[in-house]
Order: structure tokens, then C-alpha cells, then sequence
């Protein structure tokens, strides 16, 4: 199927233009419009759009950002947070955006803060985006000198001040209430849960919307052309476009936006406009399909919409059932030539290392899993391993199911538990190879 | 290693002025900190503790939690290579092996010249370009062994000067001036909006029960092709009727919004 036509809503500047991250280019191209008609709607009818456009939050949990505006608690304090702490392996959308497009990030957090009516906002972007942090900070400066941030926004009455501010090289920040910990200067650890939502009790304990950096690049289009305008594209909860970051053996990685859900997997992976078909004219092993964090996919569903319930309504390939999720947009393609011992096990080295090791079911757990994974990449496995690994995912994520209970207080521990499974459950002869050929001698133990 | 200098000291109450509760300012403290003396000392951390008023042992203790905060020293160009995922697919962890070797040091140290310290990163973000890798957090893509032999050349040489600063140096644009809203005035402006909201709440309250039943229709899966007139009535009844609807469809049987 052809690549369907939509607007570009988040990067319409970036795909046109170069210097799209520049003031001249942005209020060349429509800068601040959204803003100037925001402010003239009242908070309640910006938050009526955002509920009425159904904008699921494009940070990877996809809960409607509409209704998490709505449930924040009324208090007189009541702050927003941007989160830009962009570290899911293979996950590189809000790269671009805050590279490519600083100033429309601005916009779309003081429409949001207006809507939301929070007294300051922050944009946290993880300290690797060092360019990004730049670009950002300019946009803010910018911003005020157009009077657009700062006192009496546009002549509305609304003031506001936004606050650049760099993480430190901590995935776990991006966990939400652990980025509220880091910019209140602590350690980011996330906090037990309940309270479940920072908007009963965030930064300082006060309400606190957390959005991520593509949810806030939605802003302007929405306000300028509806939420009706936006909900007419995609389907069903799906609504919208999306960025899509494709990565691994394609011919064409890279970032995509398109329409929600009218594509499969097979469109992304194989159009030529789109991934352009596997590197090497090779065949496909395996889908990672929403970020590392995410169930495995197959060959078998590559025509899955790239919907948010659809991917998640799929028949997955865990033992205890269930499908998978769009996560963070970041598809990564592996080709029949993999090794995804080592791809499993790579991932769940990244997730032993930035465990924050509050909770020991994720700190001792993940590091379980390294270590066992790491024996057997090294060809030192026992042929019980394989079970051991089952066990130490199902005290993960038990019932090794998609989604999965929580024995932990935020996802990092079971996520290191889905590509192990999926890779095993997937690909057993690859993992017994390992095993069977194992060096293992009384010494090597 | 010296504490802050006044110029940075300053900066520094600068930053802790930014935020309702200065502690909030530790983590760009700590990137001042790794500016000023290209690396993260005890004796900046002493001054830092002093300034938002935390033990040295708290500092440290936030500090060590995060990867970029380099409590020794480091080589002038801190070299991230990325062997995660899309990178391992692409090569990233036999670039790291040349680096390795060209560089005669193991990921982790730094040379004898103190020009380069090697690290090895996971997932910096830029997937599309792998394998890739950072230099003092600036980005380099699709590197190859001789792309990246060129590199350290050009970098050693002062080519690269004008967009990878020394080590330490994170954000070159400084933010102009400091908050501009007294949180006086904001409070008053977000007080008589929530007056103001009250206001239109109570005059659109006959429209309730209206409202709740088509923002609970928005919320079923499948549901999709919404009109204008839906829409519209939405935007003019304001969300008295949304709050309440959300707090009972939340994923979590107590999601605390009522607390």
C-alpha cells in the first residue's frame, strides 16, 4: 500500500527546510500562530481540543494527554514538565525535534502550560542532546524577546517563565517520577507508586503534568486546525501521525511521520519511500517493535497496523500471551543473519546498568540476567541456564505475559525480560547452539 | 582543583534562582562545575554543597548516579561510542575495537596526552547514523574505522573547535537573564483564572450530564469520525465534566487525583 497522504503536523518545518531550527524560519513558516490562537480560547477549550483530537502521549505508555491534563488536582501550585530525557535504545524522534525544530517544542509547552495553567515550566532533555540543550535555550531567549514567554504573553494577561534543563546520562529519568526527582536534585529513582500520576502529586508534591517532547510538538497544529482535524486522521484510539524511527538491517533508517494505524509493519519496513526492504536483500529475522523495552515481533506480523491497539491486541510470541506495544514509535529490523543471543543480551545488559537498583526484584534481577545471557554469548552457558532465565524473567514479569503484574516500582526491571523471552520463545535452537557447543569445564565454572 | 571561581560562582546563584527550590539547580551546578574545571572536583562539590545547603556526601551522592558527571579527570574530548542496539546491528561494537586500538587505550582510559578518553555509550539517539558516536556530547554518524582515525586527527588539531568545546563545556548558549514573572504575580494571575474557571463551570453546569456522556463515547476504543457540533459543544462546556470522567476511567484503580 502506498504511503498515505497526511499533513505533516510535528515536522513540517524539518522536512522542508534546513534551518528549521532557526527564529527566521519558524516565524516564516507559521511560528506562534498556535500560540496567539490559543490564548484566545480559554484554558478549558484548549483542553477540550487536546480531549477531543484523542493525542495519546507519544512518550511510550500512551495515555491520552487530554486526560491526563484533566486529572491534575486543583491547587493553586501546579507545575509542567516536559520530558526530553529521549534514552530508550533505538528510540531518536525527539533528537530530532529539538534539534530540527527547538521552537515549536517552546510553543507547544506555553500553550500547554496556558492550558493546563501551571505556574512554570521545564524542559528536561537528557545531557547527551548537548546541540539540542542549545538549540532549546535559544528558542526560550527567542521566545521572550517575542514576547512570547515571560510577562503578559502576546497581551493575553497569561505570564510565564520556561526553564531549560540538562539531565546528566540517567535512562531511568526518564521514568516520570524519576525525572521529577532529578529536577528536584536528587538521584532519579522513581517513587513508589500510588500516588500513580505526578498530576495528583509531582515536582515539590504539587500537580504536575509530564508530557513528552513529541506530545508538546503536537500543540500548534492541534489548537490551529482542531482536535477534530486531528482525530480524523489515523483510527479508532489511534489518532493522528506519528514519527516513526526505524532502525537495524533496512536499506532507509530514519524517521518517519505518517498517518497512524493506515500502515503495517510491511509498509514502514519495505516501502520505498518509507525503509526501502532489508539491507543486503536478506529476510526478516525479527521485529523489535516499540523501543527495547517491547515484546518481540516476527515476520508473521508484519501486517499489524501501526495502531496503538492493534500492535498491542496482536498475537504475541511470549509464553503467557498477550501482544506487544507501539512504545516510543522505534522500530528496529533484525535480518536472518542476527545473532540475537547477543542482541538479547545486549539489551539486558543496558537495562542491569541503569537500573537504579531501588527495588531488588530490577537491581538483582537484571543483573541475574546479564550475567547468565553473558555466559552464554561467551560460550560458557549450562544446558540449565535456559531455565534459569526463564525463572528469573517470570520474577520479573510474572506470568511472562504482555502486559505483565508489577512486582517492581517502574517498568526498567520486566523490561529487561522481554527480549530475552522473546528471543528464546522465538528462537530456541539458536539459544540451545549457544548452549550445546558451551566450553563449560569444572575450571570455566 | 580549585572551588568556584566568582565568575562561575555567580552563575551558579544565577541557576539556583531559576527554580522554586534551589536544589533543583544541583545538576546544572555539577555541569558548571565540570565547565569550570573540565572535570567534576571534591572541592567544587564542597562549594556546590555549600551553595544549596547539602553535605559534600549528598553532592556526591546525586553526582555518582549520573554518567556524565566525571568525578576524575578526563581527556580534553571525552569519545562516546554507542554498542547498543541499532549500532551493535551496524558495527558499533567493532568500531569501538578499532578505536581501541587506534587510540592504544581500553574504553574506560585516557591517553598519555590526556587529549582523549574513551568511553563506551548506550543508545545516544542518533540510530539512523550507525554506528555512531559523540565527541564531548556532539554528535558524529555512520563512522567508519578511517571516518573515525580522520576524526581524532581533526579534532587533536584544533579542527573542530568552533562546535566541540573542551570537556565540561555542555550548553554554550546561556540563558538570557533570569526568571521574568514574580511568583507573586503568578499566583495571582493563575487565582483569579481559577476564579474565572469556577465562574464558567457554574454557568454551564445544566450542560453536564450532556457532556459527560459524549466525552465517555470519546474515550471508547473504535470510536472515531466525531463532528464539529460534538466537538464545539465540548469546547463551550468547560471541564467540569471531563475531570470527573477522566478520574474514573483511570489505567490504575487509585490513581490519587482526588487525594
Amino acid at each position: 500500500m502506498p504511503v498515505r497522504d497526511a499533513p505533516r503536523i510535528v515536522t513540517s518545518r524539518i522536512a522542508a527546510y534546513d534551518d528549521s531550527h532557526t527564529l527566521e524560519r519558524f516565524l516564516a513558516t507559521g511560528g506562534y500562530d498556535g500560540l496567539r490562537k490559543a490564548l484566545t480560547m480559554t484554558p478549558e477549550q484548549v483542553q477540550a481540543e487536546v480531549l477531543a483530537s484523542n493525542l495519546l502521549g507519544r512518550g511510550g505508555a500512551g495515555f491520552e494527554a487530554g486526560k491526563k491534563w484533566a486529572m491534575m488536582r486543583k491547587a493553586p501550585t501546579r507545575y509542567l514538565v516536559v520530558n526530553g530525557d529521549e534514552s530508550e535504545p533505538a528510540t531518536f524522534k525527539d533528537h530530532l525535534l529539538v534539534e530540527r525544530d527547538p521552537n515549536q517544542l517552546v510553543e507547544g509547552t506555553i500553550i500547554t502550560a496556558w492550558a493546563t495553567q501551571a505556574c512554570q515550566a521545564f524542559i528536561y532533555l537528557r545531557g547527551e542532546f548537548a546541540l539540542g540543550l542549545e538549540r532549546v535555550q535559544q528558542a526560550v531567549n527567542d521566545a521572550y524577546r517575542q514576547g512570547a514567554l515571560g510577562d503578559n504573553i502576546f497581551g493575553s494577561g497569561f505570564s510565564l517563565d520556561i526553564v531549560v534543563q540538562p539531565g546528566a546520562g540517567a535512562y531511568i529519568c526518564g521514568e516520570e517520577t524519576a525525572l521529577l526527582e532529578s529536577l528536584e536534585g536528587r538521584r532519579g529513582m522513581p517513587r513508589i507508586k500510588p500516588p500513580y500520576f505526578p498530576a495528583a502529586m509531582g515536582l515539590y508534591g504539587e500537580p504536575t503534568v509530564v508530557n513528552n517532547v513529541e506530545t508538546m510538538a503536537n500543540m500548534p497544529w492541534i489548537v490551529l486546525n482542531g482536535g477534530a482535524s486531528f482525530a480524523a486522521l489515523g483510527q479508532g484510539r489511534s489518532t493522528g501521525t506519528r514519527i516513526f524511527a526505524l532502525s537495524g538491517h533496512v536499506n532507509n533508517p530514519g524517521t518517519y511521520e505518517i498517518e497512524m494505524y493506515h500502515h503495517t509493519f510491511r509498509d514502514l519496513i519495505f516501502d520505498p519511500a518509507l525503509g526501502g526492504g532489508i539491507r543486503g536483500g536478506r529476510e526478516l529475522k525479527a521485529i523489535v517493535p516499540g523501543g527495547a523495552s517491547s515484546p518481540w515481533f516476527g515476520p508473521q506480523h508484519l501486517d499489524v497496523p501501526l495502531g496503538q491497539d492493534e500492535v498491542a491486541k496482536a498475537e504475541g510470541v511470549l509464553p503467557g500471551g498477550g501482544g506487544s506495544m507501539l512504545g516510543s514509535g522505534s522500530i528496529v529490523v533484525l535480518d536472518d543473519q542476527t545473532d540475537v543471543v547477543r542482541v538479547a543480551w545486549r539489551l539486558a545488559r543496558f537495562f542491569a546498568r541503569e537500573s537504579c537498583g531501588k527495588c531488588t526484584p530490577c537491581r538483582e534481577g537484571t543483573t541475574w540476567l546479564d550475567q547468565v545471557m553473558k555466559r552464554i554469548v561467551d560460550g560458557y552457558g549450562r544446558p540449565e541456564d535456559l531455565k534459569l532465565l526463564v525463572d528469573v524473567c517470570d520474577n520479573l514479569a510474572p506470568g511472562l505475559g504482555f502486559p505483565y503484574p508489577m512486582t517492581t516500582i517502574c517498568f526498567l526491571g520486566p523490561s529487561a525480560a522481554m527480549p530475552i523471552m522473546s528471543a528464546l520463545q522465538m528462537f530456541p535452537e539458536d539459544f540451545e547452539a549457544r548452549v550445546a557447543g558451551s566450553q563449560v569445564t569444572p575450571q570455566s565454572r | 582543583m580549585p572551588r568556584l571561581a566568582p565568575e562561575f560562582e555567580k552563575r551558579a546563584r544565577d541557576l539556583m534562582a531559576l527554580y522554586p527550590k534551589a536544589r533543583s539547580a544541583l545538576l546544572p551546578l555539577c555541569h558548571l562545575a565540570q565547565e569550570q574545571d573540565g572535570h567534576l572536583s571534591a572541592e567544587a562539590m564542597q562549594h556546590i554543597a555549600e551553595l544549596v545547603d547539602l553535605t559534600p556526601a549528598e553532592v556526591l551522592s546525586v553526582a555518582s548516579f549520573y554518567d556524565m558527571f566525571k568525578t576524575e579527570p578526563v581527556g580534553t574530548y571525552l569519545i562516546g561510542i554507542c554498542t547498543n542496539i541499532a549500532c551493535l546491528l551496524n558495527g558499533g561494537e567493532e568500531l569501538l575495537h578499532h578505536a581501541e586500538k587506534s587510540l592504544g587505550i581500553k574504553h574506560g582510559d585516557t591517553t598519555a596526552d590526556g587529549a582523549f578518553t574513551l568511553e563506551e555509550m548506550e543508545c545516544i539517539a542518533h540510530c539512523d547514523k550507525a554506528p555512531c558516536l559523540q565527541v564531548n556530547y556532539r554528535y558524529f554518524g555512520d563512522v567508519s574505522d578511517e571516518a573515525f582515525d580522520t576524526l581524532c586527527t581533526d579534532v587533536k588539531a584544533g579542527k573542530h573547535r568552533d562546535t566541540i568545546p573542551p570537556h565540561g563545556t555542555l550548553i554554550r548558549t546561556k540563558r538570557d537573564g533570569g526568571l521574568r514573572v514574580p511568583a507573586e504575580q503568578i499566583a495571582s494571575e493563575r487565582a483569579a483564572m481559577t476564579d474565572m474557571q469556577a465562574e464558567r463551570a457554574s454557568v454551564a453546569a445544566p450542560a453536564k450530564a450532556e457532556v459527560k456522556a459524549t466525552t465517555a463515547e470519546a474515550a471508547a476504543p473504535g470510536d472515531k469520525g466525531r463532528g464539529d457540533a460534538e466537538v464545539e459543544q465540548r469546547a463551550a462546556a468547560p471541564g467540569a465534566g471531563v475531570d470527573v470522567e477522566a478520574k474514573t476511567d483511570a489505567a490504575d484503580p487509585d490513581d490519587g487525583a482526588d487525594a
